[in-house]
Protein backbone atom coordinates (compact mmCIF):
# COMPACT_ATOMS: atom_id res chain seq x y z
CA UNK A 1 0.00 0.00 0.00
CA UNK A 2 1.05 4.05 -0.52
CA UNK A 3 0.29 5.80 1.97
CA UNK A 4 1.33 9.65 2.69
CA UNK A 5 1.50 11.03 5.92
CA UNK A 6 1.29 14.83 6.18
CA UNK A 7 2.89 16.46 9.07
CA UNK A 8 5.58 13.40 8.98
CA UNK A 9 8.14 15.16 11.14
CA UNK A 10 6.32 15.04 14.63
CA UNK A 11 6.81 12.49 17.19
CA UNK A 12 4.65 10.17 16.11
CA UNK A 13 4.08 10.44 12.64
CA UNK A 14 7.56 9.51 12.62
CA UNK A 15 7.35 6.54 14.33
CA UNK A 16 4.26 5.40 12.07
CA UNK A 17 6.12 6.18 9.14
CA UNK A 18 8.83 3.79 10.11
CA UNK A 19 6.64 0.99 11.10
CA UNK A 20 4.68 1.34 7.79
CA UNK A 21 7.94 1.14 6.40
CA UNK A 22 9.23 -1.79 8.18
CA UNK A 23 5.67 -3.76 7.19
CA UNK A 24 6.54 -3.28 3.63
CA UNK A 25 4.89 -0.07 2.80
CA UNK A 26 5.68 2.66 0.38
CA UNK A 27 5.19 5.59 2.80
CA UNK A 28 5.28 9.23 1.31
CA UNK A 29 5.55 12.16 3.79
CA UNK A 30 4.93 16.05 3.38
CA UNK A 31 6.30 18.19 6.08
CA UNK A 32 8.30 21.71 6.15
CA UNK A 33 9.69 21.01 9.03
CA UNK A 34 12.92 20.28 9.41
CA UNK A 35 14.01 17.17 11.25
CA UNK A 36 16.55 14.54 11.73
CA UNK A 37 16.57 10.49 11.95
CA UNK A 38 14.31 10.35 8.58
CA UNK A 39 13.23 7.01 8.57
CA UNK A 40 15.20 4.70 6.10
CA UNK A 41 12.98 4.41 2.57
CA UNK A 42 10.76 7.75 3.61
CA UNK A 43 10.13 9.50 0.75
CA UNK A 44 10.18 13.22 1.80
CA UNK A 45 9.06 16.20 0.70
CA UNK A 46 9.71 19.27 2.71
CA UNK A 47 6.37 20.97 1.55
CA UNK A 48 3.75 23.09 3.29
CA UNK A 49 0.67 20.62 2.75
CA UNK A 50 -2.01 23.77 2.15
CA UNK A 51 0.44 24.93 -0.63
CA UNK A 52 0.65 24.12 -4.39
CA UNK A 53 3.58 21.97 -4.12
CA UNK A 54 1.61 19.40 -1.86
CA UNK A 55 -0.99 18.84 -4.11
CA UNK A 56 1.75 17.51 -6.84
CA UNK A 57 2.42 14.99 -4.40
CA UNK A 58 -0.85 14.10 -4.60
CA UNK A 59 -1.42 14.26 -8.23
CA UNK A 60 2.43 12.50 -8.75
CA UNK A 61 2.36 9.86 -6.38
CA UNK A 62 -1.37 8.85 -5.90
CA UNK A 63 -1.27 7.37 -2.76
CA UNK A 64 -4.10 4.73 -1.77
CA UNK A 65 -4.19 5.75 1.93
CA UNK A 66 -3.13 8.64 3.98
CA UNK A 67 -2.84 9.08 7.53
CA UNK A 68 -3.18 12.89 8.22
CA UNK A 69 -1.35 13.86 11.06
CA UNK A 70 -0.50 18.00 10.45
CA UNK A 71 -2.24 19.06 13.32
CA UNK A 72 -0.21 21.34 15.70
CA UNK A 73 -1.48 22.06 19.42
CA UNK A 74 -1.38 25.43 21.04
CA UNK A 75 1.85 24.59 22.54
CA UNK A 76 3.49 23.65 19.39
CA UNK A 77 2.55 26.74 17.39
CA UNK A 78 -0.15 30.12 18.63
CA UNK A 79 -2.42 32.62 17.63
CA UNK A 80 -3.79 32.37 13.54
CA UNK A 81 -1.30 30.35 11.80
CA UNK A 82 -2.38 27.51 14.00
CA UNK A 83 -5.76 28.35 12.72
CA UNK A 84 -4.82 28.04 9.26
CA UNK A 85 -2.61 25.02 10.16
CA UNK A 86 -5.38 22.37 11.68
CA UNK A 87 -8.12 23.89 9.82
CA UNK A 88 -6.80 25.06 6.36
CA UNK A 89 -4.81 22.00 6.37
CA UNK A 90 -7.24 19.27 7.27
CA UNK A 91 -9.13 21.20 4.48
CA UNK A 92 -6.43 20.66 1.93
CA UNK A 93 -6.04 16.89 2.29
CA UNK A 94 -9.17 16.35 2.53
CA UNK A 95 -9.89 18.18 -0.92
CA UNK A 96 -6.83 16.36 -2.34
CA UNK A 97 -7.48 12.95 -0.92
CA UNK A 98 -11.17 13.55 -2.90
CA UNK A 99 -9.78 14.93 -6.32
CA UNK A 100 -6.81 12.61 -6.57
CA UNK A 101 -8.91 9.13 -5.66
CA UNK A 102 -7.67 8.20 -1.89
CA UNK A 103 -9.29 5.68 -0.66
CA UNK A 104 -8.97 5.83 2.91
CA UNK A 105 -8.06 8.24 5.31
CA UNK A 106 -7.07 8.28 9.15
CA UNK A 107 -7.62 11.93 10.97
CA UNK A 108 -5.35 11.05 13.66
CA UNK A 109 -6.92 13.21 16.38
CA UNK A 110 -6.81 14.25 19.73
CA UNK A 111 -9.41 12.67 23.12
CA UNK A 112 -9.02 16.21 24.26
CA UNK A 113 -11.60 16.43 21.73
CA UNK A 114 -14.24 16.10 24.20
CA UNK A 115 -12.88 18.85 26.67
CA UNK A 116 -12.68 18.76 30.60
CA UNK A 117 -15.70 20.16 32.63
CA UNK A 118 -16.88 19.35 36.69
CA UNK A 119 -20.16 18.45 35.47
CA UNK A 120 -18.77 16.11 32.34
CA UNK A 121 -19.68 12.17 32.69
CA UNK A 122 -16.01 10.22 32.79
CA UNK A 123 -16.26 7.92 30.29
CA UNK A 124 -17.09 9.95 27.14
CA UNK A 125 -18.59 7.57 23.84
CA UNK A 126 -17.58 8.88 20.36
CA UNK A 127 -21.41 10.05 20.03
CA UNK A 128 -20.58 13.11 22.20
CA UNK A 129 -20.29 16.53 21.43
CA UNK A 130 -17.40 18.81 22.68
CA UNK A 131 -17.94 20.86 25.98
CA UNK A 132 -16.19 23.53 27.78
CA UNK A 133 -14.88 24.91 24.16
CA UNK A 134 -15.63 28.63 25.65
CA UNK A 135 -13.13 27.76 28.48
CA UNK A 136 -10.51 26.65 26.86
CA UNK A 137 -10.61 28.68 23.46
CA UNK A 138 -6.93 27.64 22.17
CA UNK A 139 -8.77 24.31 21.47
CA UNK A 140 -11.23 25.10 19.13
CA UNK A 141 -9.40 24.77 16.17
CA UNK A 142 -8.40 21.16 16.76
CA UNK A 143 -12.37 20.70 17.51
CA UNK A 144 -13.56 22.20 13.92
CA UNK A 145 -10.93 19.91 12.45
CA UNK A 146 -11.96 16.80 13.91
CA UNK A 147 -15.39 17.93 12.82
CA UNK A 148 -14.54 18.77 9.64
CA UNK A 149 -12.60 15.39 9.24
CA UNK A 150 -16.18 13.91 10.33
CA UNK A 151 -17.90 15.87 7.65
CA UNK A 152 -16.02 13.24 4.84
CA UNK A 153 -18.22 10.51 6.26
CA UNK A 154 -21.34 11.72 4.28
CA UNK A 155 -20.00 14.15 1.83
CA UNK A 156 -17.36 11.31 0.55
CA UNK A 157 -19.04 7.79 1.28
CA UNK A 158 -16.94 5.94 -0.71
CA UNK A 159 -13.68 7.14 0.99
CA UNK A 160 -12.96 5.40 4.10
CA UNK A 161 -12.57 8.01 6.31
CA UNK A 162 -11.65 7.07 10.07
CA UNK A 163 -11.03 9.59 12.76
CA UNK A 164 -9.13 8.42 15.68
CA UNK A 165 -9.55 10.43 18.77
CA UNK A 166 -6.36 9.52 20.86
CA UNK A 167 -5.51 9.70 24.40
CA UNK A 168 -2.02 11.68 25.31
CA UNK A 169 0.93 9.29 24.13
CA UNK A 170 3.78 9.11 26.23
CA UNK A 171 7.22 7.29 25.31
CA UNK A 172 10.51 7.68 25.97
CA UNK A 173 11.78 11.02 24.11
CA UNK A 174 8.53 12.63 25.43
CA UNK A 175 7.17 13.59 22.64
CA UNK A 176 2.95 15.40 22.77
CA UNK A 177 1.31 17.24 25.10
CA UNK A 178 1.49 14.93 28.28
CA UNK A 179 5.23 14.14 27.25
CA UNK A 180 6.28 18.28 27.25
CA UNK A 181 4.29 18.34 30.41
CA UNK A 182 6.36 15.74 32.52
CA UNK A 183 9.69 16.66 31.28
CA UNK A 184 11.07 18.25 34.40
CA UNK A 185 11.93 16.55 37.88
CA UNK A 186 9.25 18.90 39.50
CA UNK A 187 5.68 18.93 37.97
CA UNK A 188 3.30 21.60 38.42
CA UNK A 189 -0.05 20.75 39.39
CA UNK A 190 -3.20 22.55 40.86
CA UNK A 191 -3.70 22.58 44.58
CA UNK A 192 -7.23 20.90 45.11
CA UNK A 193 -7.48 19.21 42.04
CA UNK A 194 -6.32 15.27 41.04
CA UNK A 195 -7.86 14.74 37.80
CA UNK A 196 -7.37 11.16 36.06
CA UNK A 197 -5.14 10.93 32.89
CA UNK A 198 -5.15 8.32 30.13
CA UNK A 199 -2.14 7.99 27.84
CA UNK A 200 -0.71 4.99 25.55
CA UNK A 201 2.69 4.10 24.88
CA UNK A 202 3.71 5.71 21.83
CA UNK A 203 4.64 2.12 20.22
CA UNK A 204 1.32 1.05 21.13
CA UNK A 205 0.02 4.53 19.74
CA UNK A 206 1.31 3.59 16.51
CA UNK A 207 0.13 0.52 16.91
CA UNK A 208 -3.66 1.52 16.68
CA UNK A 209 -2.71 3.90 13.64
CA UNK A 210 -1.66 1.18 11.80
CA UNK A 211 -4.61 -1.11 12.69
CA UNK A 212 -6.88 1.55 11.50
CA UNK A 213 -5.37 1.29 8.25
CA UNK A 214 -5.03 -2.49 7.95
CA UNK A 215 -8.90 -2.80 9.25
CA UNK A 216 -10.10 0.13 7.28
CA UNK A 217 -12.54 1.42 9.84
CA UNK A 218 -14.67 3.81 8.77
CA UNK A 219 -16.29 5.69 11.39
CA UNK A 220 -15.51 7.94 14.62
CA UNK A 221 -13.03 5.88 17.16
CA UNK A 222 -11.84 6.65 20.79
CA UNK A 223 -8.17 5.39 21.07
CA UNK A 224 -7.44 4.40 24.64
CA UNK A 225 -5.26 2.25 27.18
CA UNK A 226 -6.37 0.26 29.54
CA UNK A 227 -7.22 2.32 32.32
CA UNK A 228 -6.98 6.39 33.48
CA UNK A 229 -4.26 6.76 36.40
CA UNK A 230 -4.37 10.08 38.50
CA UNK A 231 -2.32 12.73 37.70
CA UNK A 232 -0.30 12.64 41.01
CA UNK A 233 0.24 9.02 40.62
CA UNK A 234 1.72 9.51 37.06
CA UNK A 235 4.06 12.11 38.39
CA UNK A 236 5.27 10.21 41.51
CA UNK A 237 5.24 6.32 39.28
CA UNK A 238 7.58 8.00 36.80
CA UNK A 239 10.05 9.32 39.36
CA UNK A 240 8.86 12.96 39.06
CA UNK A 241 7.41 15.39 42.15
CA UNK A 242 4.49 16.91 41.65
CA UNK A 243 4.35 20.49 43.17
CA UNK A 244 0.75 21.20 44.27
CA UNK A 245 0.04 25.23 43.43
CA UNK A 246 -2.81 27.13 44.04
CA UNK A 247 -4.53 28.12 40.43
CA UNK A 248 -3.93 32.11 40.81
CA UNK A 249 -0.46 31.30 41.43
CA UNK A 250 0.10 28.58 38.88
CA UNK A 251 -0.96 30.50 36.07
CA UNK A 252 1.49 33.25 36.69
CA UNK A 253 4.59 30.84 37.39
CA UNK A 254 3.69 28.05 34.19
CA UNK A 255 6.42 28.76 31.69
CA UNK A 256 8.93 29.90 34.28
CA UNK A 257 11.53 28.67 36.26
CA UNK A 258 11.81 25.53 34.29
CA UNK A 259 8.40 24.57 34.67
CA UNK A 260 6.09 23.68 31.56
CA UNK A 261 3.95 26.23 29.86
CA UNK A 262 0.56 26.16 28.92
CA UNK A 263 -1.99 28.24 26.87
CA UNK A 264 -4.74 29.97 28.78
CA UNK A 265 -7.84 27.82 29.34
CA UNK A 266 -5.54 24.41 29.80
CA UNK A 267 -5.94 24.86 33.69
CA UNK A 268 -9.29 23.00 33.05
CA UNK A 269 -7.37 19.97 32.14
CA UNK A 270 -5.39 19.79 35.07
CA UNK A 271 -8.50 20.28 37.23
CA UNK A 272 -10.89 17.45 35.33
CA UNK A 273 -10.17 14.51 33.36
CA UNK A 274 -10.77 13.72 30.13
CA UNK A 275 -11.31 10.11 29.86
CA UNK A 276 -12.71 8.43 26.92
CA UNK A 277 -14.83 4.93 26.10
CA UNK A 278 -11.99 3.20 23.73
CA UNK A 279 -14.03 0.01 23.80
CA UNK A 280 -15.20 0.78 19.95
CA UNK A 281 -11.75 0.92 18.43
CA UNK A 282 -10.89 -1.99 20.51
CA UNK A 283 -13.93 -4.43 19.65
CA UNK A 284 -13.45 -3.24 16.07
CA UNK A 285 -9.94 -3.80 15.76
CA UNK A 286 -8.75 -6.23 18.40
CA UNK A 287 -6.15 -3.21 19.98
CA UNK A 288 -4.70 -4.09 22.81
CA UNK A 289 -2.21 -2.24 23.92
CA UNK A 290 0.94 -4.19 24.72
CA UNK A 291 2.31 -1.92 27.54
CA UNK A 292 0.12 -1.38 30.55
CA UNK A 293 -0.10 2.06 32.10
CA UNK A 294 2.88 1.15 35.08
CA UNK A 295 5.09 -0.25 32.02
CA UNK A 296 4.22 2.83 30.30
CA UNK A 297 5.20 5.00 33.23
CA UNK A 298 8.50 2.82 33.94
CA UNK A 299 9.38 4.20 30.37
CA UNK A 300 9.73 7.54 31.28
CA UNK A 301 11.16 7.31 34.35
CA UNK A 302 13.72 9.99 35.79
CA UNK A 303 16.77 7.76 37.52
CA UNK A 304 15.98 8.74 41.06
CA UNK B 1 -9.63 -4.69 52.11
CA UNK B 2 -8.49 -7.49 50.42
CA UNK B 3 -11.77 -9.03 49.74
CA UNK B 4 -13.27 -5.90 48.21
CA UNK B 5 -14.20 -7.55 44.70
CA UNK B 6 -12.89 -4.83 42.60
CA UNK B 7 -10.43 -4.72 39.48
CA UNK B 8 -7.52 -2.92 41.16
CA UNK B 9 -4.41 -2.71 39.13
CA UNK B 10 -0.99 -2.77 40.23
CA UNK B 11 -0.98 1.07 41.50
CA UNK B 12 -4.46 -0.01 43.40
CA UNK B 13 -6.25 1.86 41.09
CA UNK B 14 -9.20 0.78 39.43
CA UNK B 15 -11.09 1.93 35.76
CA UNK B 16 -12.64 4.32 37.33
CA UNK B 17 -10.40 5.99 39.47
CA UNK B 18 -11.25 4.53 42.43
CA UNK B 19 -8.08 3.59 45.02
CA UNK B 20 -7.27 0.85 47.17
CA UNK B 21 -5.35 3.15 49.11
CA UNK B 22 -8.18 6.06 49.10
CA UNK B 23 -10.37 3.69 50.10
CA UNK B 24 -8.22 1.80 53.62
CA UNK B 25 -8.01 5.15 55.27
CA UNK B 26 -11.63 6.22 54.33
CA UNK B 27 -13.16 2.83 55.87
CA UNK B 28 -10.62 3.67 58.62
CA UNK B 29 -12.19 7.13 59.44
CA UNK B 30 -15.63 5.55 59.04
CA UNK B 31 -15.31 2.53 61.62
CA UNK B 32 -15.18 4.21 64.82
CA UNK B 33 -18.01 6.30 63.31
CA UNK B 34 -20.30 3.48 62.06
CA UNK B 35 -19.22 1.04 65.12
CA UNK B 36 -18.66 3.60 68.35
CA UNK B 37 -20.05 6.96 67.78
CA UNK B 38 -23.17 6.52 66.16
CA UNK B 39 -23.18 2.95 67.10
CA UNK B 40 -25.12 1.79 63.46
CA UNK B 41 -27.32 -1.34 63.64
CA UNK B 42 -27.79 -2.56 60.55
CA UNK B 43 -30.59 -5.15 59.42
CA UNK B 44 -31.36 -7.05 56.45
CA UNK B 45 -28.21 -7.15 55.09
CA UNK B 46 -28.43 -10.31 53.71
CA UNK B 47 -31.03 -8.47 50.76
CA UNK B 48 -28.14 -7.06 49.57
CA UNK B 49 -27.11 -9.06 46.23
CA UNK B 50 -23.18 -10.12 47.47
CA UNK B 51 -22.13 -9.07 43.91
CA UNK B 52 -23.73 -7.81 40.36
CA UNK B 53 -25.56 -4.86 39.80
CA UNK B 54 -27.72 -3.64 42.58
CA UNK B 55 -29.39 -0.35 43.46
CA UNK B 56 -29.83 0.52 46.77
CA UNK B 57 -33.03 2.75 46.93
CA UNK B 58 -33.20 5.11 50.65
CA UNK B 59 -34.56 7.94 52.13
CA UNK B 60 -32.17 10.92 53.37
CA UNK B 61 -31.80 11.42 56.96
CA UNK B 62 -29.63 14.15 58.51
CA UNK B 63 -28.65 17.70 57.17
CA UNK B 64 -25.07 16.05 55.90
CA UNK B 65 -24.82 12.77 54.19
CA UNK B 66 -23.78 10.95 57.37
CA UNK B 67 -26.97 8.83 55.81
CA UNK B 68 -24.77 7.84 52.71
CA UNK B 69 -21.53 7.51 54.55
CA UNK B 70 -22.98 5.13 56.68
CA UNK B 71 -24.83 3.32 54.31
CA UNK B 72 -21.22 2.97 52.50
CA UNK B 73 -19.52 1.84 56.06
CA UNK B 74 -22.61 -0.88 56.56
CA UNK B 75 -22.02 -2.85 53.38
CA UNK B 76 -18.01 -2.83 53.97
CA UNK B 77 -18.02 -3.78 57.66
CA UNK B 78 -21.48 -5.95 57.67
CA UNK B 79 -21.76 -7.14 53.94
CA UNK B 80 -19.86 -10.82 52.99
CA UNK B 81 -17.94 -10.04 51.25
CA UNK B 82 -18.02 -6.55 51.71
CA UNK B 83 -19.37 -4.32 48.63
CA UNK B 84 -18.48 -1.01 47.74
CA UNK B 85 -20.91 1.12 47.44
CA UNK B 86 -21.03 3.97 45.07
CA UNK B 87 -22.99 7.22 46.05
CA UNK B 88 -24.40 9.66 43.30
CA UNK B 89 -23.24 13.11 44.48
CA UNK B 90 -24.49 16.34 44.17
CA UNK B 91 -23.37 18.03 41.00
CA UNK B 92 -21.65 20.84 43.12
CA UNK B 93 -19.63 18.23 44.77
CA UNK B 94 -17.33 17.99 41.84
CA UNK B 95 -15.81 20.93 41.23
CA UNK B 96 -15.43 21.38 45.15
CA UNK B 97 -11.38 21.38 45.45
CA UNK B 98 -10.05 18.73 47.70
CA UNK B 99 -13.58 17.51 48.14
CA UNK B 100 -13.71 15.98 44.51
CA UNK B 101 -10.86 14.05 44.28
CA UNK B 102 -11.24 12.61 47.13
CA UNK B 103 -14.66 11.97 47.22
CA UNK B 104 -13.78 10.17 43.81
CA UNK B 105 -11.15 8.29 44.97
CA UNK B 106 -13.45 6.40 47.20
CA UNK B 107 -16.03 5.53 44.29
CA UNK B 108 -18.22 8.82 45.13
CA UNK B 109 -19.18 9.98 41.49
CA UNK B 110 -21.09 13.13 40.47
CA UNK B 111 -24.45 11.92 39.95
CA UNK B 112 -24.84 11.92 36.00
CA UNK B 113 -27.35 9.60 34.81
CA UNK B 114 -23.93 8.40 32.59
CA UNK B 115 -22.29 7.35 35.70
CA UNK B 116 -24.98 5.40 36.73
CA UNK B 117 -25.57 3.51 33.86
CA UNK B 118 -21.71 2.43 33.61
CA UNK B 119 -21.46 1.53 36.96
CA UNK B 120 -24.31 -0.34 36.74
CA UNK B 121 -23.28 -2.47 33.42
CA UNK B 122 -19.84 -2.70 35.36
CA UNK B 123 -21.54 -4.79 38.08
CA UNK B 124 -21.38 -2.05 40.58
CA UNK B 125 -23.33 -1.54 44.04
CA UNK B 126 -25.40 1.59 43.29
CA UNK B 127 -26.73 4.12 46.13
CA UNK B 128 -29.74 6.62 45.25
CA UNK B 129 -31.31 9.24 47.25
CA UNK B 130 -34.31 10.01 45.07
CA UNK B 131 -35.12 12.46 47.13
CA UNK B 132 -32.09 14.21 46.49
CA UNK B 133 -30.89 17.59 48.17
CA UNK B 134 -34.37 17.87 49.11
CA UNK B 135 -33.86 15.21 51.40
CA UNK B 136 -30.86 16.66 53.10
CA UNK B 137 -32.71 19.68 53.62
CA UNK B 138 -35.55 18.11 55.88
CA UNK B 139 -35.83 19.89 59.29
CA UNK B 140 -35.94 18.37 62.41
CA UNK B 141 -39.67 17.99 62.86
CA UNK B 142 -39.87 16.46 58.81
CA UNK B 143 -36.95 13.57 59.81
CA UNK B 144 -39.34 10.63 59.16
CA UNK B 145 -41.73 11.87 56.32
CA UNK B 146 -40.39 11.78 52.71
CA UNK B 147 -40.32 14.38 49.62
CA UNK B 148 -41.01 13.58 46.53
CA UNK B 149 -38.67 10.70 44.69
CA UNK B 150 -37.37 11.79 41.52
CA UNK B 151 -37.87 8.71 38.99
CA UNK B 152 -34.08 8.71 36.81
CA UNK B 153 -32.87 6.05 38.89
CA UNK B 154 -36.43 3.73 38.10
CA UNK B 155 -35.75 4.60 34.56
CA UNK B 156 -32.06 3.20 35.01
CA UNK B 157 -32.78 -0.06 36.97
CA UNK B 158 -35.68 -1.02 33.84
CA UNK B 159 -33.28 -0.35 31.34
CA UNK B 160 -30.23 -2.40 33.19
CA UNK B 161 -32.60 -4.77 34.75
CA UNK B 162 -30.76 -3.63 38.26
CA UNK B 163 -32.62 -4.97 41.20
CA UNK B 164 -33.57 -2.21 43.65
CA UNK B 165 -33.12 -2.70 47.33
CA UNK B 166 -34.87 -0.10 49.48
CA UNK B 167 -33.68 0.88 52.82
CA UNK B 168 -34.76 3.01 55.41
CA UNK B 169 -32.01 4.81 57.45
CA UNK B 170 -33.08 6.10 60.71
CA UNK B 171 -31.41 8.72 63.40
CA UNK B 172 -29.72 11.25 60.91
CA UNK B 173 -32.23 13.90 61.25
CA UNK B 174 -31.82 13.27 65.54
CA UNK B 175 -28.06 13.62 65.30
CA UNK B 176 -28.51 16.60 63.16
CA UNK B 177 -31.64 17.92 63.82
CA UNK B 178 -31.68 21.09 61.23
CA UNK B 179 -33.63 24.39 62.88
CA UNK B 180 -33.25 26.19 59.18
CA UNK B 181 -31.11 25.86 56.14
CA UNK B 182 -29.38 29.16 54.57
CA UNK B 183 -29.53 29.14 51.10
CA UNK B 184 -27.36 32.49 50.64
CA UNK B 185 -24.87 31.68 52.91
CA UNK B 186 -24.71 27.91 51.10
CA UNK B 187 -24.17 29.44 47.43
CA UNK B 188 -21.45 31.51 48.71
CA UNK B 189 -19.47 28.39 49.79
CA UNK B 190 -21.08 26.93 46.70
CA UNK B 191 -23.20 24.50 48.90
CA UNK B 192 -26.57 24.11 47.94
CA UNK B 193 -27.32 25.47 51.47
CA UNK B 194 -25.83 25.35 55.06
CA UNK B 195 -27.90 22.89 57.71
CA UNK B 196 -28.25 25.11 60.99
CA UNK B 197 -28.57 23.29 64.17
CA UNK B 198 -29.56 24.01 67.76
CA UNK B 199 -26.03 24.48 68.51
CA UNK B 200 -25.29 26.69 64.67
CA UNK B 201 -22.90 24.00 63.27
CA UNK B 202 -23.92 20.73 61.62
CA UNK B 203 -21.55 18.66 63.62
CA UNK B 204 -23.15 15.39 64.76
CA UNK B 205 -24.66 14.23 67.87
CA UNK B 206 -23.50 10.46 68.88
CA UNK B 207 -26.83 9.09 68.31
CA UNK B 208 -27.96 5.41 67.30
CA UNK B 209 -28.45 5.05 63.80
CA UNK B 210 -30.01 2.35 61.94
CA UNK B 211 -29.99 1.00 58.38
CA UNK B 212 -33.24 -1.20 57.02
CA UNK B 213 -32.62 -3.05 53.82
CA UNK B 214 -35.74 -4.29 52.60
CA UNK B 215 -36.27 -7.57 50.40
CA UNK B 216 -34.62 -6.26 46.43
CA UNK B 217 -37.67 -5.20 44.28
CA UNK B 218 -37.72 -6.63 40.55
CA UNK B 219 -39.28 -4.12 38.14
CA UNK B 220 -40.11 -5.40 34.38
CA UNK B 221 -39.64 -2.77 31.30
CA UNK B 222 -37.08 -1.20 29.23
CA UNK B 223 -36.99 1.97 30.67
CA UNK B 224 -39.12 3.72 27.82
CA UNK B 225 -42.33 4.09 29.61
CA UNK B 226 -44.70 6.28 30.09
CA UNK B 227 -44.41 8.49 33.15
CA UNK B 228 -47.34 7.49 34.65
CA UNK B 229 -46.41 3.68 34.53
CA UNK B 230 -42.87 4.51 36.05
CA UNK B 231 -44.01 7.15 38.76
CA UNK B 232 -46.43 4.22 39.93
CA UNK B 233 -43.37 1.95 40.32
CA UNK B 234 -41.67 4.87 41.88
CA UNK B 235 -44.20 4.99 44.68
CA UNK B 236 -44.01 1.63 45.24
CA UNK B 237 -40.17 1.78 45.73
CA UNK B 238 -40.86 4.82 48.28
CA UNK B 239 -44.05 2.86 50.13
CA UNK B 240 -41.69 0.38 50.24
CA UNK B 241 -39.22 2.72 52.22
CA UNK B 242 -41.53 4.12 54.14
CA UNK B 243 -42.89 1.17 55.56
CA UNK B 244 -39.32 0.19 56.32
CA UNK B 245 -39.04 3.95 58.66
CA UNK B 246 -42.19 2.74 59.72
CA UNK B 247 -41.66 -0.94 61.29
CA UNK B 248 -38.17 0.33 62.14
CA UNK B 249 -39.98 2.83 64.66
CA UNK B 250 -42.50 0.90 65.97
CA UNK B 251 -39.55 -1.49 66.77
CA UNK B 252 -37.71 1.26 68.38
CA UNK B 253 -40.81 2.44 70.02
CA UNK B 254 -41.67 -1.22 71.33
CA UNK B 255 -38.22 -1.38 72.57
CA UNK B 256 -37.95 1.52 74.99
CA UNK B 257 -41.68 1.56 75.67
CA UNK B 258 -42.49 -2.41 75.96
CA UNK B 259 -45.75 -3.09 76.49
CA UNK B 260 -47.42 0.47 74.87
CA UNK B 261 -48.55 0.98 71.33
CA UNK B 262 -46.65 3.20 68.81
CA UNK B 263 -47.92 6.41 68.07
Amino acid sequence: MRVLIPGVAGGLARQVAARLLRLGHEVIGIDPRRFWDVPDGLELYPVDVRKRAAEDVFRKRRPDAVVHMATVTSLQVQGDERDRINLGGTRAVFDHCRTYGVKQVVFVGRHTFYGAAPDAALYHTEEEPPLALASFPALADLVAADLYAATSLWRDPSMRTSVLRMVYTLGPALHGTLGAFLRGRVVPIVLGYDPLFQFLHEQDAVSAIVLALEKQLRGLYNVAGLQPLPLSLIIRESGRTALPLPEFLLERVLGHGGLPGLPPGALSHLKFPIVVDGRRFREETGFAPTRDEVQTLHDIQLPR
Amino acid sequence: MDRLELPFNALGMDPWGVSRGHLKLFYGLLEPLYRQYFRVKSLGVSNVPPRGRAMLVGNHSGGIAMDGAMVIASMFFDQEPPRLVQGMAEKFMNALPFAAPLSWRVGQFTGLPEHALQLLQDERLLMVFPEGARGTAKLYKERYSLVDFGTGFMRLALQTRTPIIPFGFLGGGAAIPTVANLYKVGKLLGLPYLPVTPWVLPVPLPVEMEVHYGTPLHFEGTGDEDDSVIQRYVEQVKAAVAGLIEGARTERHARKHPGEQAR
